[in-house]
Parts: C-alpha cells; structure tokens; sequence
C-alpha cells in the first residue's frame, strides 16, 4: 500500500533519513523501533507529507504524497498533541473528524462510544475542553480520532508513551481487533518493545535513519532486539 | 542577576521569529522607526502647531488634553500590552529567591515599548519648551511628573488587567469625556487642566504624591505576583469556563460548516482571538476621527475612503491577516486530515465576508452625519468583500506567526503583541484602493472614484475561482516552511 523509495532527508548536512526500499503491505501491522534519533518520526511526517524530502518519494495507494491530496481520504494519523484542538470537547473535536470523513454527528458519538472501554469513562460527556484535560487522556483522544471513519492507513507515533498501563492493554486490544476486521494497513512506532512485539506483525529497526532489521515477527524477534540493544550499549 | 540577563538574551535572539528574512526584518524595523517618528514629530511639532493655531499656551493646552492622554494610554496598555507572567515558571524551582525574580520581570517590563514610546513624546516637548523660554527646573519636573504618571499606568495595568469592570469602567471614561467634549460641547479640558497644571510646578506635595502614587502600585504589583507564584495560582493558565455549543444556524453552509463552526468555537473560547476581534470591531468607531472633521486633514477623499475601509474591515484585518496562524496549534492535523485547501480557504472567506456585513450595519450610525459619510462606509465595504478578503488571506500565507491561543498573555510586549509585519501587509491593501479613488476625484469627480471601485471590487469578486486557485498555490508553496515555523 505504501511504497518509500529513495528517500533522503537530511538537515544541513545531516542525513536524517535515508531508506532505499521499504513497501508495506496491506494487513501488515509494521512496529519501528529505534533509538531517539533514529528517524522514525521523520519518516512518519514524510508519509503525511509534513515535511519535504531532498531526494526520493513516497507513495500511497500509487499516488504520490507530495503531488496529489487524494491519499488523505484513507489515511488517518495521530502524531502528537499539534493533531488535537485544544478549543473543542472531545465530541466536538470528533465529530470535526467525522464530518471531514463523511460521517455525521450521530454515527461519530455512536463509534466513539464502542470505545468507552478504551476511555475508562475519563473522557466522554466531561463539559471539558481538550486542552483541560491531561496528557494520557489527550493521547486516548488522538488515538481513537484517528480510527474515526475506518480509514484505510493509520499512523500511530508512540501510541503507548503517556498512557497508564491499564490503557497500554486496553489499547493492544484495541490494534488487535482493528486488525482482525480491516484489510489496511498500521504503522507503528514505540520505545516499548514488549508492547510492540506483541502487537505488531513486522518490525523494522531504524538506526541513524537507515534501515538496519527488517523481520517478519517470529518468536525470535523480541529476544533479537533487546540483544541488538544491549550490544548498542556494549558498543 | 548577570545569568539572568544572558537567558533573556538568549531567549531574544534564538527565538524562532528572530531567524526571518532579512527583508521582514528590515521592513520591521521601519514600522518601529515610523512609531518613534509619530511621537517624535508630536514632540516637536506639538508646541509650534497649537501656537499656530493660536489655541493659547502650549503647555496650558496639552494640560487640557492630558486627562485624554493618559486615560487612551490606560486602555491601550490593557488592550495591546502583555503580562509579564509567560516565563516565570522555568526559575521557579531554581534557587533563586522568588522576591527577585519579580522584581527582574518587573524592571524588564520598564522598556516595553509602551514605556518607552512615551519618553520620544515628552523629551522634545520637554526641550522646546525650555528654548521657548519655559523655566527650566520647572519643566524638567513636569517631564519627571509625567512620565511618571505614565509609569502608574504602566503598573496600574498589572494590577487590573485581569479585571474587566475596571476595563470597562476606564474604557467608558474615556468615551464618556470623549463625547462630553467632541459632541454635547461640555468643555472637559478645564477638568484636565486642574489636575495637570500642577505637574509643571514645584510642589512637593504633588511630586511627592505622584512619587508615592508610583510606590505604591508598584508594591502592589510586587505582592500581587510574589503571591501568584505558584504553579496552581497565578502561573496557572486560566481556564475559559466549558460552554456547550452547536452553531446550528451554520448549517445552511453545508461541507463548510464544520470549518465554520470551529472557526466560532475559536473565536470564543480563547482569550487571544477573542481580544483580537474586539479590538476588530472597535474600528467601527475609528471613522468619527474622519467623518465628523475633527481632524482637518482627514477630509480629503482619500482618506475618508480610507476610514471607510477600516470601520467596515476591522474583523477583516484583526481576523483575516492570522489566517492561518490562529490554527497554527493543529497545523499537522489539517494539513493531514481530509481537507482540501479550497475548502478550508473558502470558509475562512465566508467568515471574513458575514464579519464585513456585520461590521457595515454596525456602522449604520454614521447614516446620522449624513449621506457622504456613509456612502464611504459603503464603498470601503464592497472594497472589503471584493478585493482585501483576497488580499488578507494571500497575505496570511507569508506572516507565519505561531499563535499561542492557550497562553493567556503572550509573554512581553515588543516582541508579539503587536506585529508590525502583518500590520506592514495593510500597504498593498490600502496604498492602491487609496490611490484609485484620490486621483479619480481629484481630477475626474467622486461619482466616478465611487464607480471605479466599485467596478474593481466586482471585477474582484467575479474573479473568485482563479484567484482561489492562485491563493492555494501561495498556500501550497509555503506549506512545509509554515509546519517547521508553528512547530518551534
């Protein structure tokens, strides 16, 4: 579903990102692991076409990202807080959501209550704006905005950091089920590698913005990256 | 105290506004220096104009308008001026005594450019008065005394400007005595003269008191913020009570809708556009200055349209130059949601559009100094929708102003609270429009100035698509460098 090719970004003189080939598949849940720095956001904003690359392109569903707006219908993603409005209350701000993906106010507050659960009741029906409420509860609302409309692409940067631990399972079975009943594709990026070894069917492991492991996840994989981690230290 | 300093300056100078264009820079520095000439001319020229004009003893005079002064100084300070609470927080567990870290925020507050703006007006005036043959030592304490009235202000404004009755009060003060004066006749100036005559003599009651006057307020200010050093009191960011609301009404504008309601919902709810837009439609009343000829060269043509275009566009300007800095917070989002330019283009359009009709009815009033007037209030309205709701939209792709909504005050003065480049885009939205209809009255006739511009601002309006289209480009061009300047 999304091809990277070629793809350089550098600041200055710093390459920050530099990957030759990396295709994602539709049902593929893929996990990017690595070290601050390693780029794993910068490609994130590369895919949203946020940022500009010096050299290559990426496309989504065959459209290229920094040519056309067309990939936008079925790609959702939550980055950080710059993708919430502090302004609005949660349902206000959903709806917002909803309404740019076809979906009225009715059917949004219906598929957001599916995931009174995920909110452990802390975030729906408050009278509160966004921007009162605190961080893990802003996370939660992010995350869910972007499942609103059951688009095709979502992309999820550190979905795990902020958030309480009850929510980090809650929010592992939230990626299993959407996975289990959706054909796209979701990309993930996390610190956690027990989090993100569970739920993800492929991991790519970035370091200094190149690709360094690329695997299919296998019972092997959470033991090879912590060893891969510890020799970094070694090093 | 040395550290302190060397933070402050570090913070100016790696701020990410301080890395623009050399040219924006430049064209900044010329607002600055355009501001400093104002005062500086009325600082010269003030004593020979009022001799001129034979309206008696200059300094007799600028008494009597002082009161006028110094109240419009009062309610500018509270309107435009910020608190000096943005960055405090980061010394606060540092050991530092907190006693001193107020007292560096207040001095540093001292040369704000609200403080210093004051001293180009008084110094000239000052010094001419003594050539004219004023006593000297007398005049020296009258500038003492009143820049030091001034600076109450300056305090004065710390102390109240989170309360809007004493805005409210000080605000209907200055219209009260305004209209006393400008339209019921009542002479107010005399009033004015009683308090300030006695600022040019040497009287150590008043000087005392007014030293006094400043020592206390500043005490109170001090206790204010030493006491408001906490992270849940004053440090805390206020909170804007929750207020369900659908905008239904907003519904009839169909896929724009949700763009608009938010777009109202921004308005509101956050204390930085909320002050923006009413500052906006406080321009209504700017064209008393023009129409009522109080100001005698303010009656040519040109001008009158130019008030026209200012009552009607207050929002347009005050609003429309942000766009899209007022969603610079979730920039990333709209920018990778499903959301085509056009679209969020054209909703801000329409919100600048219903705001110009608005402020045009608003401006009905002026239908009472007669027909002239309010047929440039018209014509600055047709202006306004056909043509400057293009230019500010266009113009708002370049000012690339990250906005803090949350931030109850921006943090000091100078640097944001006034911004002298989108103020320095009103050139190209004024300087032409002005132009057109000078000349054509000048030597055709004013009916057909009127029709000129009329006719551009349809040409404008028929023109919608392509210029949208052109717009979008601008939009598009600037879009990764506009993400990179709200995200620092």
């Amino acid at each position: 579903m999304i091809e990277v090719s070629n793809i350089i970004k550098s600041y200055k003189k710093e390459v920050v990102l530099d990957i030759e080939q990396l295709h994602i598949g539709r049902g593929e849940v893929l996990g990017l692991v690595g070290n601050n720095g390693a780029g794993k956001t910068t490609l994130f904003s590369l895919l949203l076409d946020l940022i500009k690359a010096n050299q290559g392109h990426i496309t989504n569903k065959e459209i290229r990202v920094d040519q056309s707006e067309e990939w936008k219908s079925h790609t959702a993603a939550f980055l950080d807080e710059s993708f919430l409005i502090g302004y609005l209350s949660p349902e206000e701000y959903f709806t917002f959501i909803g309404s740019l993906r076809g979906l009225n106010k009715k059917e949004v507050l219906e598929f957001v209550g599916g995931f009174e659960d995920f909110f452990n009741g802390e975030v729906l029906n408050k009278k509160k704006y966004i921007r009162d409420f605190s961080k893990g509860n802003m996370k939660k609302i992010g995350i869910v905005a972007a499942f609103i409309g059951e688009p095709e692409i979502v992309i999820l940067d550190e979905p795990f950091a902020n958030l309480d631990p009850s929510t980090q399972i809650r929010l592992k079975t939230l990626i299993e089920h959407y996975t289990e009943k959706h054909n796209g594709c979701l990309l993930i990026s996390s610190h956690d590698l027990h989090h993100i070894t569970d739920v993800c069917n492929r991991i790519v492991l970035l370091d200094k913005g190149k690709v360094v492991k690329d695997n299919l996840k296998s019972g092997q994989t959470l033991i090879d990256l912590k060893k891969y981690f510890e020799n970094e230290i070694a090093k | 105290m040395r550290n302190y300093f060397s933070l402050q300056i570090k913070q100016l100078f790696r701020s990410p506004t301080w890395g623009q264009t050399l040219w924006m820079r430049i064209l900044v520095g010329f607002f600055v220096l355009y501001f400093v000439a104002v005062f500086l001319l009325l600082g010269i020229g003030l004593f020979f104009i009022i001799e001129e004009l034979e309206l008696g003893d200059p300094l007799d005079v600028v008494h009597g308008y002082m009161l006028f002064y110094v109240l419009g100084d009062l309610v500018f300070r509270y309107l435009m001026q910020k608190m000096p609470v943005a960055d405090i927080k980061q010394y606060l567990y540092l050991p530092i005594k907190k006693g001193k870290i107020v007292r560096l925020n207040v001095f540093k507050s001292l040369f704000s450019f609200f403080n210093v703006s004051h001293l180009f007006f008084i110094i000239p005036f000052g010094i001419i008065l003594i050539v004219e043959g004023y006593p000297v030592v007398e005049t020296c304490v009258w500038m003492v005394s009143v820049y030091i009235a001034l600076l109450a202000n300056h305090f004065l404004n710390m102390l109240v400007n989170n309360s809007k009755m004493v805005f409210a009060i000080m605000l209907s003060l200055l219209l009260g005595l305004l209209s006393l004066q400008f339209y019921f006749g009542v002479d107010v100036t005399p009033f004015s003269f009683a308090i300030f005559a006695h600022f040019s003599s040497i009287n150590s009651l008043i000087t005392g008191g007014l030293i006094l006057w400043v020592l206390v307020l500043y005490t109170l200010v001090f206790y204010q913020y030493r006491a408001q050093m906490y992270l849940d009191a004053g440090l805390l960011d206020k909170k804007i009570k929750f207020r369900e609301n659908e905008y239904k009404f907003l519904e009839r504008f169909g896929p724009l809708a949700p763009f608009l309601k938010m777009d109202l919902a921004l308005i509101t709810r956050n204390k930085r556009s909320k002050s923006a837009v009413i500052a906006g439609f406080l321009l209504v009343f700017y064209g008393l200055l023009f129409f009522t000829g109080t100001v005698e060269s303010y009656e040519s043509p040109a001008w009158q349209f130019f008030a026209g275009i200012f009552v009607t566009g207050g929002f347009l300007f005050s609003f429309g130059q942000y766009v899209p800095s007022w969603d610079s917070a979730y920039y990333p989002l709209l920018m990778s949601q499903n959301i085509r330019y056009i679209d969020y283009l054209n909703s801000k359009w329409y919100l600048v559009q219903i705001a110009t009709i608005i402020s045009t009815l608003l401006a009905t009033f002026y239908l009472y100094l007669g027909w002239d007037a309010y047929r440039y209030v018209l014509l600055g309205m047709i202006y306004n929708l056909g043509i400057n709701s293009y230019l500010v939209l266009w113009g708002g792709a370049f000012v690339k102003t990250k906005i803090d909504l949350s931030s109850y005050k921006k943090a000091f003065g100078d640097k944001s609270a006034f911004n002298y480049k989108t103020m320095l885009l009103f050139i190209p939205k004024l300087a032409l429009p002005l132009l057109i209809y000078g000349l054509t009255a000048y030597y055709f006739s004013h009916e057909l100035a009127s029709i000129a511009i009329i006719v551009i601002s349809i040409l404008g309006f028929t023109l919608k698509k392509p210029v949208f289209r052109q717009i979008e480009k601008v939009y598009k061009k600037e879009k990764y460098t506009t993400l990179k300047a709200y995200k620092s």
